[in-house]
Parts: C-alpha cells; structure tokens; sequence
C-alpha cells in the first residue's frame, strides 16, 4: 500500500493494470520501431505542404508584398489574422504544463508534453508572419535595439508592436526550455533502455547526461516550479501584448480595454482545440488511450466551454459598448459593417462556432464523446480564425473615409503562406510523436500509485476510516 | 573526480526504499546517491540532502533582467538619443512594463535553466557512469560508497537484509567525463572489481 493515497471518488488517470516498467514500454515502444503507414502518408503531406508554402514566401519576397491582396484600407490582412491565431493556439500547452502545475492538477501529466510541444511549433509558425509581412525581410533585424551605425538610431520602445518582438521571443525561448527541462530524464529512459548503438549515442547527446540522482531530482522540481511560476504571468502577457498592438489604436472596434482577457481566454480556448484534434489522433495511433484518457479530454472540453463563454461574454460586451458608449464610428463598425455588411458573413461563423456549437460541451455525454469532442475542435479552430478575421478586417475595410472603403479577399500567396505554416507544424509534430516521448514518462510514474487505476482497486475499504486509522494501518504496515 | 568502489542494491519499490535509506544512515555507510526513473517526493529529505537554493539564483537573475531592461530603455531615451515621439515623455514608465517583464521573465528562466544544468553537470557530451540500466525505467539504484572502513560483504549482507535484490560491486567514476553512451566506458571507469 501506498503512503499517498487518493478517493476513490476521483476517476483514475492511468487505466489498466500498469507497473513503472509497463509506462515505460508503452510509452517508449512507439519510439523505437518502424512508423506505420499512416505516419509517412501525413508526414509527405505535411512535407509537401511546407514546400508550397516556401514556394509562396519566395514568390511574395521575390515580387514584393503587393503579390497579397492587401491596399491602403487594409494593410492587415491574412498574414496578422494568421500570427494571432497561431499565438493564440500556443497558449494551451503553457497553460497545461503552468498553469495547471501550479494548481495541482495531477491530469495535466498525460497530455502537458504533447501540448508543450504543440506550443513550440504553434509559436514558430506565428513567428512566420510578422517577419515575412515586413515586405523586406532582410531588413528584419531593425527590429532589435543593437548599437548601429546610423546614429545610432534606436528602436521606439512605445511601440506594442516592439513589445510584440520581446513578447514573442521570450515566451518561445521559455517555453522551449521548460520543454527542453521536461524531456531531459525521459531521454535518459530512451537511451538507458537502446538496443542500438545510433540511438544510444543520439538519446545520449539529447539526454546531457542525466542519470536519476535524487539531488538533480530535487533542484529538477524546484526548477520546474519556478518556471511554471514564470511562464504563468508570461503566458498572459503574452496575448495581452498581441491584443495592445490593436486596442493602443485609434481604429474603431480596436479601441478597447475589454481586449487583453478576451484574447487570452480566446486563445486558451483554440489553443485547447489544437490539444484535443492532436490528441485524438495520437492518442489512436500510438494506442495511448490508457494515458490519455476520456477523462482528460473531459477535462480539457470543461475548459473549452468556459473560455468559450468568456468569449461569448466579450463578444457580447463589444456589441453592448458600441451602443452605450454613444460613438457613432464605433456603433458603425459593429453594427453596420461587422453584423452586417459585406463582410458580415465572416461575423457570423465566429458567433456560430465559438458561441453557439461549444455549449454542447455543457452535456456530460458530449463532452465524453470522441468523435464529438474531434469535430467541435475543429469547428472551435475555424471559429477562432474568423474571431481574428473580424477583428482585423471589418474593423478595417470600413475606415472614415468612403471613398477609401474596400473588400478583401487573399491572394495564392497568401493561401499558400497559411498553408505553408500548417505543413512546418505538423512536419514538426510528425517528428515529434515518431522521435519525442509524447507523454512525460517520469511524471505519469510519479502520479501512478495515486491514480492510477489498479492501484486503487483495494481503497474502497479505506473511505470509511479516519485520518488516524489510516496512519495507524500504514505505520503498523511498514513495521512489518 | 575520481574513480572509487561501490556497491549497488536495486529497490523495486518506494515504499522498502525509504526505510532503507533510514538504516543506511544509522548504519553510518557513506550513501552515494539513490537514483530513481521520476522524482520520489520527500527521499531528499530522508537522504539528508539540504534544500536547493535554485529560486534564490531565479530571483537574482529575475531582477537582474528588471534593472537592465530598465535602466537601457531609460538610457536610450534620455541620455543615448533623447528623441520626441509625438511629445511623449521620454521616461513613460508605463509603456516600459511589457518589455520590462518579458526581461525579467527571460533572464529568470535562462539563468535558472544554465544553473540547473552547471549544477547538475548536463551538458550534450557529458557522460555519468549507470550503475544500472534501469535506474531511469522502474527500480531504485541504491549507491553506497566502499571507504577503508567498510567491508563490501558486509555492505551487501545489509543492502538484502534491508530489502534490494541485484546486489552488485562496481568500481567506477564518480563524476562526469566527456564521452558517448554507444561506447563503453573507458578502461578505468566501471571495471568490475572481480573480473
């Protein structure tokens, strides 16, 4: 009997009959044999997609940004609808592994890896469009405050669109050394158990030589804490800045204050139906579904439904401010141009996907069922892109001048530049699930004898006794 | 460091490795080290090993970023090139937090992150002496040191009675050298003691 015990009241997190070597084995198995087919056919596609997607960078740094549709009226277009999606979708994975560490969320061990994971890669495609919608690139780096030759002439440090720069890099560099940190011992797992001399010396070199000492465990924890306590302010900086590079404007249906929570729980609640379409197909391929567990997903559709009614409430909010604050430009923007209008279609897909459809999740039934849970986060991530659409275009193709008022459709390249980011993340998330512990191996070994699902068959007798009872049964236990 | 005598007892479970570590150190053995496949919650403390003190290093490095980030924006603005931006303030305090938060944030985990690995010796192309394969899978290696005061049968007869199994001697490196995992170890490290 274990010293930590849990209620039996609370689902387990670990089904099935499981020992510490049996984690192991299921987990790192995958890892050490062929890929199916399945994975080659989706990794060729996803390779394909990222050339086309390089192909159509070249095309607009070859030609000049006016290959994309964007003019004067709309100078943001799919490129910054695209960086704040793929931001937004980062942040369930830093959510997942911070957040929830610091609440003590034992479910979080199934899914934070691959949810880390998701995060890095989300962020790498995000970091694409700002830096390739500077139109000349290879000026990209005026963006850093570096002593130079003209004048020198610094960086305005007033500028949201700065504090994006700072924003952006630091959360990837932390996210991926909290990443980085997590996957150092299950690495060491890989390489102790290699039959292999090529995967003995790679898993080597990744692993930096960790061995299990109980003192490098111990600062490991300390570490992990501490960075879970940092990513979590950061992880809410971070859209809070992306949403100052539009409510620090002057443009109406940007200027808001409602904008900073409203973008980070819409970006918990795509970035959530990110982890759930990535884990249902993982979990099937890799036959995870002891580890990831209709609990979990249960879990994580609990949190889409609330971030996803924060949402509705923000939208709401909007349209109630619009009317209220009396500002004929704004009541405009939202009444005219965004419920209705040319581009008024777009508005209501967001409302359908994000507001409407989620609140299935509020049925225990739904929110346990599968093939549900996979189509809602689809229709979530298509809701999300067109929050952002709505966001940047209606508030734009409507300015206050008439004569200046334009519609927008995206270019090839822009497609392609879209589609191009979608290929470098799953290129990256095949590698990642053929080559990658997708669960953190030593952090389910370290819930298992709590929660796991063979270890509390037997406890039901335990429920009815006090404290002292139990600790009187263990200590006469362990005299023996 | 330096290569020394050991013997190695393997644990199957947490629960027999705990008051093991308790004999050992009544017993007064010199323990080495315990390593374990996941961080077991409380085996510091009974191990006797005093708290890290990696937050404090966080904390300095977190306000190392603070002041830097500050104290250059403030540079830039006023004494570097004062220059007006639509009459704005050239110290706006306000619009410095972001970027004066992600610094701290920055700092903190890359400082943290290189101390915990300086501290742990981590590295790509370090390489540690495994006592036991399974040592990051499912048993609990138990190391304890042979000084010239100890007797290694005696060590062993103790290491089974207190309940590990696999109960071996190994002669090793203690530290960390450069090396690759495919290779064996060099000749001096990990020779056994009675091959």
């Amino acid at each position: 009997m274990s010293l930590k015990y849990e209620s039996t009241l609370r689902e387990p997190l670990v089904d099935g009959v499981k020992d510490y070597h049996q984690v192991t084995e299921d987990i790192i198995s995958p890892i050490e044999g062929k890929p199916g087919k399945l994975w080659y056919v989706g990794f060729l596609i996803s390779l394909s997609l990222l050339g086309f997607g390089a192909f159509s960078v070249f095309w607009q740094i070859y030609f000049g940004v006016g290959v994309w549709n964007l003019n004067k009226t709309i100078g943001w277009g799919w490129d910054i609808t695209n960086f704040v999606w793929w931001v937004g979708i980062g942040h369930a994975g830093t959510l997942i592994s911070a957040i929830l560490l610091l609440f003590r969320q034992g479910w979080r061990t199934g899914v934070n890896r691959a949810a880390e994971a998701m995060t890095i890669f989300a962020v790498m495609c995000a970091g694409q469009f700002p830096i390739i919608h500077m139109g000349r690139v290879w000026m990209g780096f005026f963006i850093l405050p570096y002593p130079n030759t003209r004048g020198p002439v610094w960086v305005n440090f007033n500028s949201p669109l700065l504090w994006d720069v700072f924003a952006i890099s630091t959360y990837f560099t932390v996210s991926l050394l909290f990443w980085y940190s997590g996957l150092i011992p299950d690495f060491a797992t890989i390489r102790d158990r290699a039959k292999t001399k090529l995967r003995k010396l790679l898993y080597g070199v990744a692993s930096f030589g960790w061995t299990g000492s109980t003192k490098h465990w111990q600062r490991h924890e300390a570490l992990s804490l501490v960075l879970a306590g940092l990513s979590t302010p950061l992880v809410l900086s971070v859209h809070t800045i992306v949403s100052f590079d539009f409510a620090t404007s002057v443009i109406p249906g940007w200027h808001t204050t409602i904008f900073p929570p409203y973008f980070v729980a819409g970006a918990i609640f795509s970035g959530f139906a990110m982890v759930q379409t990535l884990l249902i197909i993982t979990r099937k391929i890799l036959h995870l579904e002891e580890y990831i567990t209709l609990g979990h997903m249960e879990a994580m559709n609990k949190v889409i439904v609330l971030t996803g009614s924060v949402v509705g409430c923000a939208y709401l909010t909007e349209l109630f401010m619009a009317w209220y604050g009396a500002n004929p430009y704004e009541f405009a923007t939202f009444f005219k141009y965004r419920a209705a209008g040319p581009l008024g279609w777009s508005y209501w897909i967001m409302m359908t996907c994000n507001v409407i459809t989620p609140q299935v999740f509020w049925f225990r039934k739904m929110r346990r069922n599968v093939m549900v849970t996979f189509v809602m986060s689809i229709i979530v991530n298509i809701g999300m892109w067109f929050e952002r659409f709505v966001i940047i275009c209606t508030s734009l193709y409507r300015d206050y001048l008439p004569s200046s008022w334009s519609y927008y459709r995206p270019s090839w390249p822009e497609v392609g530049f879209y589609m191009g980011t979608f290929g470098l993340f799953f290129t990256c998330y095949f590698l990642f699930a053929k080559y990658f512990p997708v669960i953190a191996v030593a952090e389910i070994k370290s819930i298992l004898k709590t929660s796991g699902e063979n270890f509390k068959e037997g406890m039901e007798k335990y429920e009815g006794e006090t404290a002292e009872q139990f600790a009187h049964a263990v200590h006469h236990e362990h005299a023996h | 460091m330096a290569v020394k005598n050991f013997v190695v007892g393997l644990f199957d479970d947490e629960a027999v490795l705990f008051p093991a570590v308790k004999k050992v150190r009544t017993a007064g053995y010199k323990l080495h080290d315990v390593y374990t496949p996941f961080p077991v919650h409380g085996l510091d403390h009974a191990m006797g090993l005093r708290e890290t003190s990696l937050h404090t290093a966080g904390f300095i490095y977190g306000i190392t970023g603070t002041t830097t980030a500050l104290s250059f924006m403030s540079w830039v603005f006023n004494v570097d090139w004062p220059l007006n931006i639509g009459g704005k303030p050239h110290f706006p305090l306000p619009a410095f937090i972001p970027i004066t938060f992600e610094l701290t944030v920055l700092f903190a985990a890359v400082g943290m992150v290189m101390t915990f690995c300086y501290l742990c010796q981590l590295m790509p192309g370090v390489k540690k002496h495994i006592f036991h394969p399974r040592q990051t899978d499912d048993k609990f290696v138990m190391v304890i040191e042979l000084t010239e005061k100890t007797n290694a049968e005696e060590v062993k007869r103790f290491l089974n009675e207190a309940g590990a199994h696999d109960i071996n001697e190994q002669r090793a490196e203690a530290g960390w050298w450069y090396g690759r995992f495919d290779q064996a170890d060099e000749d001096i490290h990990a020779r056994p003691v009675n091959a």
